[in-house]
């Protein structure tokens, strides 16, 4: 165990997040890909205050507010996707592009 | 010996169930794939010795997933998988993005100096980060709590349909709210 | 974890665990045997939970079309080891078998897999009353979870500690019943709830064919139920050492109060259901969140002004 290791780990767990966020269609399956990213800053948050300042608490009050990060995104994302279905039976991204440029 | 082994299994696991969230069909499954990455996760933090957070992490993303799994099936059109469908859309750029952000990420693991390791670990961590949210943390203490009240509020407001002229009539004069389903305070 | 018990009680914590329960199982079917004026007596009732698995296991299972296996069981399997963890931090006496430093918080994220594993098996059979039942447990679960976590940490905050040997011990001159009485009742009730026990038994309920559980026979069944038994035994036991003392107690040894007063607890669960009848889940919902929230939040405010009086932190 090392902090290479562990910041691989969470480059690999960000990569995939990355990918879902990106390809797929459902807002719902997007907020997934975000949690997956999230998951992975978590990962490397915790190894980097393991592996380079553990007498501080900064890498926990910040593993604090990844947690809180993710609770906030899934209620907001869900409230708009409630909030867009209501109005327009819409659940998918290419549907609800009315702010592209 | 048990604590690399450990690592390993659950660095895989993590990896794996991940991968498997936009590899499955069912949407149920999916939502768990991704709650068994969670749970690996937060045994990989148990495994630093921040033992608080890793509990609070099973504690929070099992009812967060739970309840990510009952919007899941309300909103997918498909949410058992019996009718396999693509939901993807623009398969390649993702992958390419995704794998180009994935290099870039491990050179700069690969490649940078890391800071060698400094100070000792409080004795008791789940005090010292208490100690740290009431104390020299308070502004992000507050922050958190503003911003989570402030969400509890907006998500109320966008995904309601109806407001208290709904409830109570035009002139808010009715004795009991008119609601569809049993349960809410008149 | 300075001291613990010796490595056999990992061993011994699932026999224990099986064994009161056993002894809870035979226990209400002595009252029913006694409400229908059949055969009585302890060997009747010992023999009914003994009868009742020997049945199960031989049953088929029932399968049904496109169900979803994995899910459905994994579901049910989570049921008993989520038991199990929960109880490992429950002290028998003075010392549990893992005497974490946050046992208090691994013992709500243990119980709240219950939450995980009903919605799991009500969909895994693919079975529209299922997962009625499974959606009416996460229904339940949003009402009772808060008030839940409120009264725990109730106890956590009069003895300082998410230690549970700690709680146990800030008890010896008074047992947390009695300043916090909000957050005991509130307990039992959220225990009860969150097992689908008694009057919040809506998710396995008769007017959904058996909720969650309508699908399932033979082996899937007995690990479901037994899970489900043996969860609420965890969860009525953990009133002891949060609010009734632990071992706390004149003339007996420590582990025969933590028998007497685990037994109190679960005799007057038990007691309960048969009482009260099933709670409407709208009505409970409103109950949770407008009546009980409030008043276990004001709890733990008396709680926390005491704890400062007393000198506190």
């Amino acid at each position: 165990m090392t902090l290479e290791l562990f910041l691989l780990l969470a480059a690999g767990l960000f990569a995939i997040g990355l990918f879902g966020a990106l390809s797929q269609m459902s807002i719902v399956m997007i907020m997934m890909g975000l949690e997956l990213m999230l998951n992975g800053v978590i990962v490397a948050t915790a190894a980097f205050w393991f592996y380079v300042a553990p007498g501080g608490t900064d890498g926990q009050v910040l593993i604090v507010v990844v947690i809180t990060a993710m609770a906030i995104e899934m209620a907001a994302g869900f409230a708009v996707a409630t909030a867009i279905y209501r109005s327009r039976q819409v659940d998918m991204t290419d549907d609800a592009a009315d702010l592209a440029g | 010996m048990i604590s690399i082994v450990l690592f390993w299994v659950l660095a895989v696991a993590a990896l794996v169930f991940g991968f498997l969230v936009f590899r499955l069909d069912s949407m149920a499954q999916v939502t768990f794939a991704l709650l068994a990455s969670f749970l690996a996760v937060a045994g990989l933090v148990l495994l630093l010795g921040l033992s608080y957070l890793g509990v609070v992490i099973v504690l929070m993303m099992v009812i967060e997933m739970v309840i990510m799994a009952v919007f899941m099936i309300m909103y997918m059109m498909n949410p058992a998988g019996l009718m396999p469908m693509s939901m993807f859309h623009n398969t390649k750029g993702s992958a390419v993005i995704a794998g180009v952000v994935f290099v870039a990420l491990v050179a700069g693991i690969l490649l940078v100096d890391w800071p060698t390791r400094q100070g000792e670990a409080a004795p008791d961590l789940t005090f010292a980060l208490g100690e740290a949210l009431m104390g020299g943390q308070m502004l992000t203490m507050m922050t958190l709590g503003v911003t989570l009240f402030a969400t509890i509020v907006a998500t109320v407001v966008l995904s309601t349909n109806r407001g208290r002229y709904d409830r109570f009539g035009d002139d808010l004069d009715r004795a009991v709210a008119d609601d569809p389903a049993g349960g809410g305070v008149g | 974890m300075a001291d613990a018990l010796p490595l056999w009680s990992v061993v011994l914590l699932p026999v224990l665990l099986v064994v009161v329960t056993w002894a809870t199982v035979a226990f209400d079917a002595a009252l029913t045997a006694r409400a229908a004026g059949g055969p009585s007596g302890v060997g009747a009732a010992l023999a009914v939970p003994v009868r009742e698995t020997a049945r199960l296991l031989v049953g088929q299972r029932r399968r049904t079309v496109a169900a979803d296996v994995v899910l459905g069981r994994v579901g049910g399997a989570v049921l008993p080891v989520a038991a199990l963890l929960a109880a490992a931090v429950l002290p028998w006496g003075r010392l549990p078998v893992a005497d974490l430093d946050v046992g208090v918080v691994w013992f709500n994220a243990m119980e709240v897999l219950a939450w995980a594993a009903v919605w799991m098996v009500g969909w895994g059979s693919n079975s529209a009353l299922a997962l009625v039942g499974g959606y009416r447990f996460v229904a339940q679960g949003l009402a009772y979870e808060l008030p839940h976590m409120f009264a725990i940490i109730t106890a956590a905050l009069g003895a300082e500690s998410l230690r549970v040997t700690d709680i146990v011990d800030a008890q010896q001159d008074l047992w947390f019943v009695v300043i916090m009485p909000v957050a005991f009742v509130v307990y039992l009730l959220s225990a009860a709830a969150m097992t689908f026990w008694g009057p919040f038994d809506a998710p396995v309920s008769r007017d959904v064919a058996g909720g969650a559980a309508a699908e399932l026979s033979g082996i899937d069944r007995l690990v479901f139920a037994g899970g489900r038994w043996m969860l609420f035994v965890a969860a009525a036991a953990m009133a002891v050492p949060l609010f009734l003392g632990g071992g706390g107690g004149p003339w007996l040894p420590a582990w025969l109060w933590v028998a007497v007063k685990t037994a109190a607890v679960l005799a007057l669960l038990v007691w309960l259901r048969r009482k009260v009848p099933t709670l409407r889940m709208d009505r409970w919902t409103e109950f949770a969140w407008v009546v009980l929230i409030p008043a276990t939040i004001a709890q733990a405010l008396v709680v926390a002004i005491v704890v400062l009086q007393r000198g506190g932190m």
